[in-house]
């Protein structure tokens, strides 16, 4: 791996933490699905750098799916559904947007600290997009634990998503990795579709998952 | 055994049956014929699995075939087919009162088989990614039969099942990359390095820490599958508010699926010298489930959920008796499998029948059922007595094993082991005095039920109790050996 190649793939990798981060403290959906938009394309072009650099063509049918389907047509569907469902007001979150900033830099550091460790006689790519992508995907479950809506839940999964899409990519030679991500955006798809089909809005009023609990069988 | 012939394989027949099962379901609008069909199609399965037995062990790159995943696919195939009988009596019914209709139950039997071959996919798959495709297959239908009548309930348990489920099966994925980096540098790049006999070939050279790490990630990942505490959060729901015959499959089956996986990167562990060792972490996670199950069992009020928080703590049992190890314990982890999967579900076809004909799924408004509906009744009665462990049943054998084996290597977890079944058994016994012998509460109509597959089920678990056929025992202990 060659100085230059190694460092936009680590600018790449470091970029879509950074864009993790600013998921993080959105507390618009609009403003949300925009910059999952942005994570996408994002993940797009550390995916792309990953094979050319590995020259693997058939990682370029996962940046494909990346740009149309999650920069383009899931955020979309989703802007469609805030807007007819006019919920795009402010996002509750859990605990403050401080204290969530504070712990995601907590775990981007626990990630550092495991993969770096844990890795050392791998090669030193392969080690870096560990590292980040652990910490996309902890960030990721982080935001899925700090809302309680179940749109902004949603795009928490597929920020989720994204950082394994980057881990499997920097996985050198890595089989099933497009199926994979073939798979998880059929998952995806199948969730954007469900909270469509189930009209959550007409069924709950409120796509709030926090009121969805009180449905629960145990509470009479 | 002369049949099948000994050139014939079974393996195509146990995946494209209930994949072209699947086909044919979705474009059959009379809901009746489905119903047969998927007891055929479900049958045809069977037939093919058990002719695995005479089979070889062979790997290919893509499927298994050995002595641990035959158990599984075995059981999976037998309950897949009694589960499918009991389902056509059960929707029956649902069609009467409207709960469903035909047009759900296309959709319904469809996903039936496709689920089946998710799980029979993820348990012949020799292919660690092959297995995680499978088992999120699996997965994605279940929670879609889950949500699948549409009242608040549903749509809640879906949800929260789809959204642990999604968490678990990514941080299973992520186990599964590591594990992949782990094997490059030894196994070289491409296909081989996502073959389960090819890792287990080269696992001791492997980097020992990113295997640990890799190992953390895919026991919580599976983990969460199989409903063990902390991450059982999704499971009581998604038990409750589907379709009974789901929370049979789902108690029976997807949960030894997910075991399954575990199972397989344990051996993976095991076999690398230098690499944590798994059995203790499973242990913990497994004691946790009993104890915390065992607790949470008094306090629901909703008879599918209370039967769900008992498959949390046996499944608690399972994975506490493979993390012990050794010969004796892990011939009664595959034991009490068997036997909880049988048990298990027959409770839940009875439980289907009682809330079908009571019209509640509450605790309190279900009393005296051996008065009112003696069969059905009994038959819960015995399903209860043997999943509370009491003799002559096979889940009795197998517990009094796991207690015992424990008791030799480390008394102290067997102590708390034997506390958090005593407190399981006393909410079972506490329940079931109300249910079946309390003062009659509802409904007394008569109930067109199949007693056939619960007879069935509860029938050889009380063989079972009583005597072991050599040749099973032979069986499991060859597994057993296997497991390490």
């Amino acid at each position: 791996m060659h100085g230059a190649s190694f460092d936009i793939a680590h600018l790449l990798a470091g970029a879509l933490v950074l864009v993790s981060f600013m998921l993080l403290y959105q507390d618009r959906l609009y403003a949300l699905l925009n910059v999952f938009a942005l994570h996408a394309v994002v993940l797009a072009a550390s995916v792309a750098w990953q094979a050319y650099v590995q020259d693997a063509p058939h990682l370029y049918v996962t940046v494909a799916i990346a740009l149309v389907l999650k920069a383009g047509i899931i955020p979309i569907a989703l802007h469609n559904m805030v807007r007819r469902m006019g919920i795009h007001r402010e996002i509750e979150t859990v605990g403050g947007i401080g204290a969530t900033m504070l712990a995601g830099m907590g775990l981007v550091a626990l990630s550092m600290m495991v993969m770096l460790r844990v890795t050392a006689g791998a090669d030193p790519l392969a080690r870096e997009d560990l590292a980040f992508a652990l910490a996309v995907i902890l960030l990721g479950l982080l935001i899925m634990v700090t809302r309680r809506n179940a749109v902004s839940q949603i795009v928490g999964f597929m920020s989720l998503e994204n950082g394994l899409i980057l881990a499997a990519a920097g996985a050198n030679g890595m089989p099933l990795v497009v199926e994979i991500s073939i798979a998880f955006s059929v998952l995806i798809a199948l969730i954007v579709i469900g909270v469509f089909l189930f009209r959550i809005r007409e069924r709950f009023d409120t796509v709030d998952v926090h009121a969805l609990d009180r449905f629960r069988g145990e509470r009479l | 055994m002369s049949w099948p012939a000994p050139d014939f394989d079974p393996v195509p027949v146990i995946l494209a049956c209930p994949a072209v099962a699947a086909a044919l379901l979705a474009i059959i609008p009379s809901y009746r014929f489905s119903a047969w069909l998927n007891v055929f199609a479900s049958l045809i399965t069977l037939i093919a699995a058990s002719s695995l037995f005479t089979l070889p062990q062979h790997a290919g790159d893509y499927v298994l075939i050995d002595n641990l995943n035959i158990v599984f696919i075995a059981l999976n195939a037998f309950v897949g087919f009694t589960t499918s009988i009991f389902s056509a009596s059960y929707i029956g019914h649902e069609i009467e009162i409207g709960r469903l209709t035909p047009a759900y139950l296309r959709f319904y039997h469809a996903l039936y088989q496709v689920m089946m071959f998710g799980m029979n996919l993820a348990l012949l798959a020799n292919n660690i990614g092959l297995m995680w495709v499978a088992i999120e297959l699996a997965t994605l239908t279940t929670v879609v039969m889950v949500g699948i009548y549409r009242t608040h309930e549903a749509i809640e348990a879906a949800w929260k099942y789809f959204i642990l489920g999604s968490v678990g099966i990514a941080l299973a994925l992520f186990g599964t990359i590591l594990v992949y980096m782990a094997a490059r540098p030894i196994v070289g790049e491409g296909l081989d390095g996502m073959i389960w006999t090819v890792l287990m070939q080269h696992v001791a050279h492997f980097d020992p820490s990113l295997l640990n790490v890799a190992f953390v990630f895919l026991l919580l990942g599976y983990g969460t599958k199989v409903g063990l505490a902390p991450l059982h959060a999704w499971l009581p729901d998604a038990h409750a508010e589907g379709p009974t015959p789901i929370s049979a499959v789902l108690s029976g089956l997807l949960l030894n699926v997910a075991l399954y996986a575990v199972l397989r990167f344990k051996l993976l562990l095991a076999a690398n010298a230098h690499a944590i060792a798994p059995g203790p972490l499973m242990a913990l996670l497994g004691l946790v489930s009993v104890i915390f199950a065992a607790f949470m069992l008094y306090r629901r009020r909703d008879i599918k959920r209370f039967f769900a928080y008992s498959s949390i703590e046996h499944m608690g049992v399972i994975a506490f008796a493979f993390g012990i190890g050794g010969l004796l314990a892990n011939f009664a982890g595959l034991l009490h499998m068997t036997m909880h999967s049988l048990t298990k579900s027959g409770i839940f076809y009875s439980v289907g029948h009682v809330a079908q004909v009571k019209g509640t799924q509450k605790i309190a408004d279900i009393r005296g059922l051996t008065e009112t509906h003696p069969v059905l009744g009994w038959t819960l009665v015995f399903g209860v007595v043997a999943i509370a462990g009491l003799p002559p049943t096979g889940v009795f054998m197998s517990e009094i094993l796991i207690v015992s084996s424990t008791f030799a290597r480390a008394p102290l977890l067997a102590l708390q082991l034997a506390f958090g079944l005593l407190i399981a058994f006393g909410a079972l016994m506490w329940r079931l005095t109300g249910v079946a012998f309390g003062e009659p509460t509802g409904s007394r109509a008569p109930v067109k039920a199949s007693y056939l597959p619960m007879f069935a089920h509860l029938a050889l678990v009380f063989a079972a109790g009583v005597f072991l056929p050599p040749v099973l025992v032979a069986w499991f202990q060859m597994v057993a050996r296997g497991l390490g």
